[in-house]
């Protein structure tokens, strides 16, 4: 019987070029934002790219490889509730300190993190990209996401929208936090266990 | 099929059927929830006159409303006329209930209010009458703030259903320095493709952890400290090193007591000194002085020393006093089950207390949790399991030539690895199924 493709945990291929923006590509390209250049600093179409790099992390299951794109500091977020103010005084479906989301992805590693036996297959779709807010070294940006499931026998489609707050760092673009609002989080729900 | 029920359980095992059967399901739904005792929800969340709050008993839609006069009434969330569901949120606060298709009106407490062209039905249609209405459920009875209603119109009152379980709900207000508890910080709803039984059947299980969430507890012993945390990181590992404790400290330090009509708790698994927020923990310091100040040294003291982990009160509710949550299971078919969960904010505790009850909602009861998903992952290899239909019968023999009698009219396991708890559930099931809310009186011991 053929193996089942599964998602192996492999080393990243070395990128062909620093995840940094480039500011000379930046300049070339029209701009897609109404934003004076100097408050811009992180160009939308490099955000784009982090975004799509990391979504491509996630579907190919390098989850250690997603992680070092998160600050040390860092934290992720999936609300229980649509416009939930905090992640404090509420519960949510997901709230990682930088230590509980370290925990988080060495399990995704466990080969005896039954919930993940057999592995889940993703595939993500990231659209709608736009910058909320900017500063000289860092940016809030915004944008939406449809993911495919599927485990075992079943599909389960998640959609909504993304913030990702990005920091410029001497090893490139950096996650300081990350808020995902499902269109569904106050559904009855199955185990969630892949990041979004 | 009354006779026939009662051979699905036998001492120390119990028939596959009963999880698989959508026949058996659909009794269930009569026999246990339509005469137990249910849990509804907590006085707090209909706090004013005029508060609703729409829920399920079974698969049965019901709301929980507080009239203008303050009493606490479950009625049927369907309307008299052509029966559409007239309450369609979950929550809020309503003068009185209309229905969208015809405009019938209702008071709080259920019955009928207005009629649009009421001229038009015969003479003897009369809208006073308790069954021309969202009909309320004939008991509905409430102990410290917690509301139960009953199908059945006649039967033991809550407390003598309840037996010794009351000293756990007296824990859940107990802990509260100014004596009041209210329930608040969002609500998880997970599902499983499986038997609404097999949830209780888990919370009670010490013998589980160290082989179902071994992924956590492994991920969480290497965890290095040093990583940053801002407090919620370092509750939900703790937790899960917690689970990794070996057999032979739940054969040695933990326990389980359970109770006529199902009832059990696992106990002495925490006390206040290997809380997660431990003795010298300043939050918790702060709230045993909190404590202290307005109950005294030694009703603090008392307060502190009840050690019970999760109370489970059959057919659907398991809750924990010591972080303050509250699970609410709901049947949906014979293969899908949703759970509720809830937190509970001790009033005059520091601010603190219920973050960490928070957090540790996220780490036990959260949809994404890294625990909670391998126990709905067992859920569901159960169903798929059973199907296979290998062995006819289920094993629950653990403990059974060791436990004890209980002085309080119960059993208990000589150890907490005892499966004590999932025998006493099915005596109570065999009681319910076969003889009915009265049978319950004479305790059945058709499993252990």
């Amino acid at each position: 019987m053929a193996k089942k493709q599964r998602p192996t945990r492999q080393k990243r291929p070395k990128p062909k070029r620093s995840a940094a923006p480039s500011r000379r590509r930046a300049a070339r390209q029209p701009r897609r934002t109404a934003r004076p250049a100097a408050h811009d600093p992180l160009g939308l179409a490099d955000c784009e790219r982090f975004l799509l790099q990391e979504a491509r992390l996630l579907d190919e299951a390098k989850f250690d490889d997603w992680l070092a794109l998160f600050t040390p500091d860092a934290w992720y977020w999936v609300p229980s509730q649509p416009d939930q103010p905090d992640p404090h005084e509420t519960v949510s479906l997901i709230y990682d300190d930088r230590r509980l989301l370290e925990t988080r992805v060495r399990r995704l590693a466990s080969p005896r993190m039954y919930s993940q036996e057999p592995r889940s297959r993703t595939s993500r779709t990231i659209a709608n990209v736009t910058i909320e807010e900017a500063q000289p070294t860092a940016c809030t940006v915004r944008s939406k996401f449809v993911m495919i499931e599927f485990r075992r026998d079943s599909q389960r489609i998640f959609g909504g929208t993304a913030f990702h707050r990005l920091v410029r760092t001497e090893n490139g673009l950096r996650i300081a936090w990350k808020r995902v609002d499902l269109v569904n989080c106050d559904a009855p729900m199955d185990g969630i266990t892949i990041p979004f | 099929m009354t006779e026939q029920l009662s051979r699905f359980v036998q001492p120390g095992r119990v028939h596959r059927q009963i999880y698989t059967d959508p026949a058996i399901f659909a009794l269930e739904l009569e026999r246990i929830f339509g005469a137990a005792w249910i849990y509804i929800g907590h006085e707090s969340q209909v706090k004013n006159p005029g508060d609703y709050f729409a829920t399920r008993i079974g698969r049965k839609p019901v709301v929980m409303t507080r009239d203008a006069g303050g009493k606490i009434h479950v009625v049927h969330n369907q309307c008299a006329h052509r029966g559409s569901l007239v309450v369609a949120t979950e929550s809020g606060n309503a003068a009185e209930f209309t229905c969208c298709y015809h405009g019938w009106t209702y008071h709080l407490d259920g019955r009928l209010k207005r009629v649009p062209l009421q001229h038009g039905y015969p003479g003897d249609f009369n809208p006073g009458d308790p069954n021309t209405a969202m009909v309320a459920l004939p008991r509905v009875a409430s102990y410290r703030g917690f509301v139960f209603a009953s199908e059945a119109a006649d039967g033991p009152g809550l407390e003598d259903f309840l037996g010794p379980m009351t000293a756990s709900l007296d824990d859940m207000v107990d802990r509260a320095p100014e004596g009041e508890i209210e329930v608040a910080g969002g609500v998880f709803r997970h599902a499983y493709d499986a038997n609404w039984k097999l949830y209780l059947e888990n919370l009670c299980d010490a013998a589980h952890p160290i082989f179902t969430h071994r992924s956590s507890i492994e991920a969480a012993l290497a965890q290095p400290d040093d990583a940053y945390s801002d407090g919620s990181g370092e509750i939900a590992i703790r937790q899960m090193r917690q689970n990794g404790a070996p057999y032979s400290f739940w054969e040695s330090q933990v326990g389980i007591w359970t109770y006529p009509n199902g009832h059990s708790y696992l106990g002495d698994y925490h006390d206040d000194a290997k809380l997660v927020a431990a003795l010298k923990d300043p939050v918790f310091r702060d709230y045993i002085a909190a404590l202290e100040a307005r109950k005294g040294k030694k009703e603090a003291q008392r307060v502190l020393e009840v050690r019970r982990w999760n109370s489970n009160v059959y057919p659907n509710l398991s809750f924990m006093s010591q972080f303050q949550q509250l699970r609410v299971v709901h049947p949906v078919a014979v293969d899908r089950t949703v759970v509720h969960t809830y937190n509970f904010r001790l009033k005059g505790a520091p601010d603190q207390m219920f973050r960490n009850t928070i957090s540790f909602a996220n780490t036990v009861n959260g949809t994404g949790s890294l625990v909670l998903t391998d126990d709905l992952e067992i859920y569901n290899r159960i169903r798929m399991g059973l199907s296979s239909e290998g062995a006819e019968w289920i094993e629950i023999g653990r403990g059974f030539d060791s436990d004890v009698p209980d002085g309080r009219g119960g059993r208990r396991g000589r150890n907490s690895t005892s499966e004590v708890y999932i025998r006493n559930m099915l005596d109570a099931w065999v009681g319910y199924m076969t003889t009915g809310a009265k049978g319950r009186t004479k305790p059945m011991r058709a499993a252990s």
